[in-house]
């Protein structure tokens, strides 16, 4: 099995109950594997949620993830998303440094990074950025220089390309019981 | 029929077939316990002294019968003190369902009196829980509950009723209960593969765990040993299990025998049935797969390649799966050399040995006996020498190795099966739960308490001494009369210095059936 540490994506779709997040995150912490980012929302099915669950970790460490998450009553599907065959998108916020002689440059990156200016005062800017992660890391290094207050991101969603997505075939078995 | 929420759990358990609830009423369960008035006749209740023996009786009833044991305590305290009862069977995969009271939703998240988040603090240590937050959902969510904890690999669930949903009104109609599943997953080229590599191998071993005995293996596991002319060796929650099997070599381990630990050495093929490879059977699980391969039995897929990586896996239930595998395999002999009997054997020595005394009520106890019990060195002692064979069981905390599980799960077994119990304890572990004999003694239950008595931490002690440390606290020597005890709870009690004495007091309590208490003092220095 292999020992390289890499980026994993899972796509994990549970039960939509109070409870289920703490449950998913605390598995993550109880045996130690590190997930890097986590989103979760509602699916067209509002008794469904989906998580997006983007860990760092080797094979085996994967393997063991997905079966242990597979024991959760909750959990109703489990698939790995691989980069080339997803769509990923993380939306991020970033409040920078904003006085007037800078506005110019602000503008101009928020152009080239396809990043909206959702608020605008006196001395502050507020961008908001939907890209991949990679995308958002880069306009994060470039709005450096003017001096970044803070920052708040969503972490990543994704769904696979084309018609591949998460079926629920066995729903009826749970809805029975 | 229109029914409290109080009166719908009692329905629900007498749906499933319960007819036994080990608890401890509070303010959060009064209404349950009100209905448990009603219900009188129909579901026996038994009155326990502390909430942790509780979930160990409906731990020790599920283990000795196969079905899924009850307890019941309040919320906070009540419920905080099931944690220890619920991680031993979580560990240990014992099918329990727990009910614990709350106070009502509205009182919820306010810090309330005997308020606890018991549904966050037992997410844990359950496979799984639930709060109860809508009458409505009150029968559903306990026999879901009861389907959880019986199927595939099982193990405890919680499920947590506020004060107002028990005391709401709803409609209730029965349903049949549904079965556990237990789900075959390995298909015919998993089975093919398995008679490959058994085929191949020349020194084939079979390492039976907990899951093995809990799907009544035994016969099974003894028909593929006999036909491939290889051992069995056990881990410490299969004893009992193959132990008068005639392919029976001993138990594997940290604890366990040397001729055991040394076919685990020798062998070219592990086949290990029903067992997560814990540290205290494999400590070095990587340096066991270089020597030789694995096939894996479980029916947990997350077990498998967990601890150790597996050549082969055969994912479902132990016993079904060896059914499946014998008219596969080709009949041989194994090239391990084994002498049937290399359970440690010998008195230990002069005096009133833990040897001589096992053995003792190994020759004594009938064919029914049922064994349970506590955690420490006279753990290790009676997984090694008594001589288990039979209807007998031996049930024991094996993953969580909690002090104070046997006496509580001597009460369950005792409720659960009628038969004799003797529960072996050491003296740390019964002023751990000693309370309990009163319990034994109010509903004159056949449970004999044996304590061999080191006045000593004993297993603390050994590991001190094996570690070149100090003694620390470790010493024990307080002088407690122990028959003294039980007779202050109404039992007899007798007391044993010789062997000739403990001769004696095996026999009379044994006859007396029980309850009764047998102190037994011996060495403070062996090791087990």
């Amino acid at each position: 099995m292999g020992n390289m540490e890499r980026r994993y994506v899972l796509s994990v779709l549970v039960q939509n109950n109070s409870g289920v997040l703490a449950r998913v995150s605390g598995l993550f912490g109880r045996r130690g594997y590190n997930i890097s980012s986590l989103t979760v929302g509602e699916t067209i099915n509002r008794r469904y949620s989906r998580m997006t669950i983007e860990l760092y970790g080797n094979e085996a460490t994967l393997e063991q993830i997905k079966k242990q998450l597979g024991k959760l009553v909750e959990v109703e599907k489990i698939a790995e998303i691989e980069q080339g065959s997803a769509v990923f998108r993380e939306l991020m916020l970033v409040k920078v440094h904003a006085e007037a002689g800078s506005r110019a440059g602000i503008i101009e990156l928020c152009n080239v990074f396809h990043a909206k200016i959702a608020d605008l005062s006196p001395t502050t800017a507020t961008i908001e950025a939907t890209n991949k992660s990679e995308t958002n890391n880069a306009l994060l290094n470039l709005l450096e220089e003017y001096g970044i207050i803070e920052i708040a991101r969503t972490g990543i969603a994704g769904l696979q390309r084309g018609e591949r997505h998460l079926a629920l075939d066995n729903r009826e078995e749970h809805e029975e019981n | 029929m229109l029914l409290r929420g109080a009166q719908i759990v009692i329905e629900c358990l007498l749906e499933q077939g319960v007819r036994d609830v080990f608890g401890y009423p509070g303010g959060a369960v009064l209404g349950i316990y009100e209905a448990l008035h009603e219900y009188a006749g129909r579901i026996r209740h038994t009155l326990m002294t502390h909430e942790q023996h509780a979930a160990h009786a409906a731990d020790g009833y599920a283990r000795a019968s196969g079905k899924t044991g009850v307890c019941l305590a309040t919320s906070g305290p009540g419920a905080t003190n099931l944690l220890t009862g619920l991680s031993a069977a979580y560990m240990d995969s014992s099918p329990v369902v727990a009910i614990t009271g709350n106070v009502a939703k509205a009182q919820i998240g306010t810090d309330s009196f005997q308020e606890i988040d018991i549904y966050g603090v037992s997410m844990p240590v359950t496979k799984h829980n639930f709060i109860v937050g809508d009458i409505r959902e009150l029968a559903d969510t306990i026999r879901q509950a009861f389907f959880i904890a019986a199927s595939g690999r099982p193990g405890p669930v919680l499920v947590d009723i506020p004060q107002d949903i028990a005391a709401a009104k709803a409609e209730f109609s029965p349903k049949a209960p549904k079965a556990p599943v237990r789900r075959l997953l390995a298909d015919a080229l998993d089975f093919a593969g398995a008679a490959f590599l058994i085929e191949e191998s020349q020194r084939p071993l079979l390492l039976l765990g907990g899951g093995a005995a809990h799907s009544g293996a035994e016969a099974a596991a003894t028909a593929l040993a006999q036909k491939l002319g290889a051992p069995i060796i056990q881990t410490l929650m299969a004893t009992g299990c193959c132990d008068a099997s005639p392919q029976f070599a001993g138990l594997a381990g940290v604890y366990g025998t040397p001729g055991a630990n040394a076919l685990l050495e020798q062998c070219d093929l592990l086949i290990a049935v029903g067992t997560r490879f814990s540290d205290r059977t494999i400590p070095r699980p990587k340096a066991l797969a270089r020597r030789a391969k694995v096939l894996h039995i479980d029916i947990d897929p997350a077990e498998i390649n967990k601890n150790l990586s597996a050549d082969l896996a055969l994912m479902g239930d132990a016993r079904e799966i060896l059914e499946h595998l014998l008219p596969l395999c080709p009949a041989k002999a194994s090239g391990l050399s084994f002498s049937p009997k290399t359970q440690a054997s010998g008195l230990g020595g002069q005096g009133l040995t833990p040897e001589f005394l096992l053995q003792t009520l190994s020759a004594l106890a009938g064919s029914e006996q049922i064994y349970t019990t506590e955690v420490g060195q006279h753990q290790i002692w009676a997984a090694k020498h008594l001589e288990i064979s039979g209807h007998q069981r031996f049930l024991t905390s094996g993953g969580l190795g909690a002090m104070g599980f046997g006496l509580g799960a001597a009460i369950g077994a005792a409720r659960a099966s009628g038969r004799r119990i003797v529960n072996i304890s050491g003296d740390g572990s019964f002023l751990m739960n000693m309370a309990e004999l009163s319990t034994a003694a109010y509903y004159n239950l056949p449970i004999i308490e044996v304590v061999l008595d080191n006045r000593s931490l004993g297993m603390v002690r050994q590991l001190q001494k094996n570690a070149h440390l100090h003694f620390s606290q470790v010493d024990f020597s307080r002088g407690v009369d122990y028959p003294a005890l039980a007779r202050a709870f109404g039992i007899p009690g007798f007391a044993a210095k010789t062997r000739h004495e403990a001769e004696q007091a095996l026999a009379q309590a044994l006859a007396l059936g029980g309850p009764a208490l047998i102190a037994c003092q011996i060495a403070k220095n062996q090791l087990a």
